[in-house]
């Protein structure tokens, strides 16, 4: 399936200034806020009941969060089968944040809860488990964002039989400093859905919100 | 005892991550794991590092996990009677 017959039909940006939701600003950061707890202001006024939140590395929270903007924003996935929800993220550091968090554990006791997070995808795990989802998963490690190497896998993934609609982007967490994007690939056209290529995902992941 | 119990609902509330939740809101027979405070396994390992690291215990026989951790009162219950 080429990019000529899917769309973005939503989009989220999470930076160092807050949220923005298909180009609006939608939650601020307290300025200078640590991450850790932008993350957690976000999440309290989602008000969403999920306390699991809380256990989650900064990694899985980025993501989290970023789809339960998306629904917050108007995106509506609840007409879609479990199986038909695909996901395909890159990011440059891994789990590398949660991987430092479990090593300095492990100078007492290592923590299980920390350990869990060791490993990238599971981002895309915990977003799973709070929506249902069961569709197809793929977590690329990418040295920048490379909006030509995501769209070849978004399209090879939008081809499998049951794929109808897939959440791809980027989620980078490193030294206190989060990178999110995250874009709804549908192949049904909305009112205001943006054509689907390279150029327009680099030009959404590069849209400055916060001037 | 009530003041063990007291201090374990902090460390448990700390080494869970459990922020949303108050001491005060943890009962000292609330059911700790499936329908009480809905932990899962993964806090269930998280509480046998709690009791080593807090406390210097660890359990001698896994399979008293179950009947350790039910409640707060039988955890502190366990330190009480393993504590030198």
């Amino acid at each position: 399936m080429s990019a000529q017959d899917l769309h973005i039909t939503s989009y989220v940006r999470i930076g160092q200034q807050g949220i923005a939701c298909n180009g609006l600003a939608w939650h601020s950061f307290e300025p200078g806020a640590p991450l850790p707890d932008a993350l957690a202001a976000a999440y309290r006024a989602l008000e969403p009941a999920y306390p699991k939140f809380f256990k989650m590395d900064l990694l899985s929270k980025l993501g989290w969060l970023g789809v339960e903007a998306l629904k917050a924003n108007g995106w509506q996935p609840g007409a879609y089968e479990p199986a038909s929800v695909a996901m395909v993220v890159a990011n440059s550091h891994a789990s590398n944040d949660a991987d430092l968090n479990y090593w300095e554990s492990t100078r007492q006791v290592p923590s299980p809860a920390l350990f869990v997070y060791t490993l990238p995808n599971i981002v895309l795990g915990e977003i799973s488990i709070r929506n249902g989802w069961k569709g197809e998963q793929a977590f690329l490690i990418q040295d920048a964002f490379d909006a030509t190497q995501l769209l070849e896998y978004v399209e090879a993934v939008m081809a499998t039989g049951e794929t109808e609609v897939c959440i791809a982007g980027w989620l980078d967490v490193w030294k206190g400093t989060a990178d999110g994007f995250l874009v709804v690939i549908e192949k049904t056209k909305t009112g205001t859905a943006l054509p689907l290529s390279a150029a327009q995902l680099m030009n959404l992941y590069k849209e400055e919100i916060w001037k | 005892m009530n003041e063990l119990m007291q201090q374990l609902k902090q460390q448990i509330i700390d080494q869970l991550n459990l922020q949303d939740i108050k001491p005060d809101a943890i009962g000292d027979d609330t059911t700790l794991f499936g329908e009480g405070l809905g932990l899962d396994s993964i806090d269930a390992l998280e509480l046998i590092v709690l009791l080593q690291q807090q406390y210097g215990l660890k359990l001698a026989n896994s399979e008293d996990g179950p009947k350790v951790f039910k409640t707060v009162r039988t955890i502190a219950e366990y330190i009480q009677a393993h504590k030198g």
